[in-house]
């Protein structure tokens, strides 16, 4: 316990296999939480709740990396923001016309496809919309004129495939193709293969033209969105929200808590225990007798209740979190200083007239450093599943959402009954690894400190 | 010996007070109105009930008049009308709940319709002993004798499975694990049922059974993820006591290495075996909130979530309480326990 130095301690952690994995995923966990704290933007991660904010993905989406394991390729959903921008101006019609260029090369026809766009004109210019397939069939979809305005107006629509209007020109056009066309729905249609209907894979070119008569007419905002079952490394979930965020920064805020709790109560738990046992006497008794009945109080139910009656802020919950923490240390330092108090040097130090809190940060804290830091790595779990648990029941922090909510929220919509394995595997696994990494570094710790258990 | 029986007790006492006190501080001022709203209610269903009440007064004012100084009246008689964290409402309130005395659930009823909180609270409470109670004792007795075997055979494959498992599965939450078992035995491949509220009535014969039979799947997942630290925990004794002179004595006189292991070293390792297991006992029935909130178990865990997401608070501090008294039973015994066999303690 007192008798090794911080070299030997490195020195024997080095050579411990199991310190060296936990290191090596700490070191990865943090890499993690640093992306994500510059990749992500905090603004992005507190919209995690806000619906709206989510609205152009996909609901429940697969990740995109399962279509390499399966033979026939599940549509990925697309986001498409970027279009070719082409102005032409001939007499006194002005054409601006948006492309948007994108390879299709799936089994499945997609779930449907969205144009959002604004426009800012005066008239009632004139909206075209149309596919070209990599067949080199081009298909009219949409013809239509927006609405009629005197002043310079600004004029946003969402245009679905669902709309009325590209169904009918679709049918207008259905001697392009083999089959019958009724009952498909038009996404069905225009991705289809002429001869008959199954996916045709290639590239396709979407167009908006608009035209305006004798009036300046643009596109401010255009965004073409073919929706698909597959997105993003994670997928998503119902709420359409991009799970890889969610568990990105799930990273640091685990970190956080773990760390925060488990070195704040190490730290109360170690004075407390050293001054407790160093005093001795009645001071200990009391001391002692305080740290009984917190030890006694059973901490989830109190945590619970904590939560729900005072409030469910993150820092509150990590100062909760530390009220349970310190007092087991507290009881093992104690007796550990009870065994350094006796030693010479000690004595030789309040003979000397050395003042107590000077002998207790001099003397006996640095004996117990080893110690202390064992118990950090070992105590960083417990804090993070707890954490987890009460986020999992629904009592966590909304505005700061956790691995723990994730979890909640899968569990409410069902997710294991439905088999949204990438709604339920990932946090957790996370959650695990999180903890592994601790484990690791406390129990090669314990080695470290109790020589015993190398045998 | 006794000096430490009594301490030990007042100590207990103290913390339970403590507890209980904390509880009714947090929740104390919700609990008031509910109280009052309750009483409201009450005054007007009983008018309701007999009209010819009713159709005494002559105007509306009047009638409310009368109602408002009947339910005056009622919260005075109830000594409702000192703010809640008087002195004397406190000592009433934690008197009434040291004799189990919870009041009426304001949402929650028992699978027999009372909303009696003792009788909820005593009609869930078997059900959560059953099922943590067996999976502690199954997790004790498998991490006994994987912790025996693996410390005879230190660095063998066993050991080291052992060991590398207790590590890995301690750092899972077992509520996750549940979904996934649910997730896999449950949808996946229909074995099990999913929610583990049993889907018979009380007084079918067959009870027991489905009882059983759901309980099954929360029970693996609970063993599953507790015997591998257990068995390291044992291990790690067995080790320690391994080291001492009288095995080592033994050693040396050519005692079969089984025996010593399986009973000499097994023996001195049993104290603080014991402590555990009577602090396991009762740590299991704090877990139990978040497992049975995932199985739907209906025990004590899945009320005590209940009530919390309804804000049922005589349910809650009824619950709180029957928690902390295991909870401190368990304590209790474990302390009586160590000192018992280790008399260092007791003078410590």
């Amino acid at each position: 316990m007192s008798n090794i130095t911080p070299q030997e301690i490195k020195e024997e952690f080095l050579k411990n296999k199991m310190g060296i994995a936990g290191i090596s995923i700490l070191i990865i966990l943090v890499a993690i939480s640093i992306t994500a704290i510059i990749v992500i933007p905090v603004e992005t991660f507190q919209e995690w709740n806000n619906p709206k904010s989510w609205i152009t993905y996909p609901k429940i989406a697969i990740p995109i990396w399962v279509n390499m394991f399966m033979i026939e390729k599940i549509p990925e959903h697309m986001i498409l923001e970027k279009p070719n921008i082409q102005n032409t101006y001939q007499d006194e019609i002005v054409l601006t016309s948006h492309q948007f260029g994108f390879n299709f090369n799936y089994d499945d026809f997609p779930d449907d496809f969205i144009y959002i766009f604004s426009s800012e004109y005066t008239g009632s210019p004139l909206l075209q919309m149309s596919i070209i397939r990599p067949d080199g069939i081009k298909i009219k979809l949409l013809s239509t004129s927006l609405p009629y305005s005197n002043s310079i107006t600004i004029h946003s629509e969402k245009i679905f495939s669902t709309d009325r209007m590209i169904k009918k020109n679709l049918s207008l056009q259905s001697e392009k193709f083999k089959f019958t066309l009724d009952n498909l729905s038009v996404e069905d249609i225009v991705f289809s293969k002429t001869q008959i209907n199954e996916s045709l894979k290639g590239d396709y070119i979407f167009s908006i033209e608009l035209y305006g008569v004798k009036s300046e007419s643009q596109i401010n905002e255009s965004k073409l969105i073919i929706g698909g079952k597959t997105f993003g490394m994670m997928g998503t979930d119902e709420l359409r929200r991009d799970l890889a965020i969610g568990l990105l920064w799930g990273t640091p805020l685990a970190l956080f808590i773990g760390l925060v709790v488990s070195i704040a109560s190490v730290t109360i738990g170690l004075l407390y225990g050293v001054y407790a046992g160093y005093k001795g006497k009645k001071t200990d008794e009391v001391m002692m007798r305080f740290n009984d009945v917190i030890y006694a109080l059973p901490a989830l139910p109190f945590l619970i209740i904590l939560s729900v009656t005072i409030s469910n802020s993150i820092f509150l919950m990590v100062g909760f979190l530390m009220i349970f923490g310190w007092v087991g240390i507290a009881k093992v330092s104690r007796s550990m200083s009870l065994q350094i108090k006796t030693r010479g040097y000690v004595d030789a130090a309040n003979m000397m007239g050395q003042k107590d809190s000077k002998i207790i940060l001099k003397h006996i804290v640095p004996q117990l450093l080893p110690y202390a830091f064992a118990s950090i790595a070992i105590s960083v779990p417990a804090a993070i599943t707890t954490e987890a648990g009460l986020s999992f029941l629904g009592l966590g922090d909304p505005s700061f959402p956790t691995w723990g909510q994730i979890l909640h929220d899968a569990n409410t919509f069902g997710a294991a009954a439905r088999g949204l394995w990438w709604w339920i595997i990932p946090p957790g696994i996370m959650i695990a690894i999180t903890g592994l990494a601790f484990v690791f570094i406390g129990s090669a710790l314990d080695v470290i400190i109790n020589p015993k258990l190398k045998r | 010996m006794k000096r430490y029986v009594v301490t030990r007790i007042a100590t207990m006492f103290v913390v339970l007070m403590i507890t209980l006190l904390i509880t009714i501080v947090l929740v104390g001022s919700n609990m008031d109105t509910i109280l009052k709203q309750g009483i409201a209610f009450q005054v007007r269903t009983e008018i309701t009930e007999n009209p010819s009440t009713a159709q005494s007064f002559s105007s509306v004012e009047e009638f409310e008049i009368f109602i408002q100084t009947q339910i005056d009246q009622r919260i005075k008689i109830l000594g409702l009308d000192e703010p809640w964290y008087s002195p004397q409402r406190i000592g009433i309130a934690m008197y009434k709940i040291l004799l189990l005395d919870f009041g009426h659930a304001t949402f929650l009823t028992s699978d027999l319709g009372s909303s009696d909180v003792k009788d909820i609270l005593f009609e869930k409470l078997p059900r959560t002993v059953l099922l943590f109670t067996t999976a502690t004792i199954i997790i004790s007795i498998i991490g006994i004798f994987l912790g025996a075997l693996s410390s005879s055979k230190i660095g063998s494959t066993i050991d080291r499975i052992t060991s590398s498992f207790a590590i890995i599965s301690s750092s899972f939450p077992v509520w996750w694990i549940g979904m996934l078992m649910i997730f896999l035995f449950a949808f996946t491949y229909q074995i099990f049922p999913a929610r583990a509220t049993p889907d018979v009535p009380l007084s079918d014969p067959w009870y027991i059974g489905s009882l059983l039979y759901h309980m099954a799947l929360p029970l693996i997942t609970i063993v599953m993820i507790g015997f591998g630290s257990w068995a390291y925990m044992v291990r790690n004794f067995m080790i320690g006591i391994m080291q001492e002179d009288f095995i080592m004595a033994k050693k040396t006189i050519g005692v079969n290495q089984k025996k010593i292991i399986y009973t000499h070293a097994l023996k001195n390792a049993a104290p603080p075996i014991i402590t555990i297991l009577a602090l396991s006992l009762s740590g299991s029935l704090g877990g139990a909130i978040i497992t049975e909130a995932v199985f739907d178990w209906p025990g004590m865990g899945r009320l005590y979530f209940e009530a919390i997401s309804v804000m049922d608070l005589p349910v809650i501090i009824g619950a709180t309480y029957l928690l902390t008294i295991f909870f401190l039973i368990s304590i209790f015994i474990a302390d009586l326990l160590y000192g018992y066999f280790d008399p260092r303690v007791r003078t410590g």
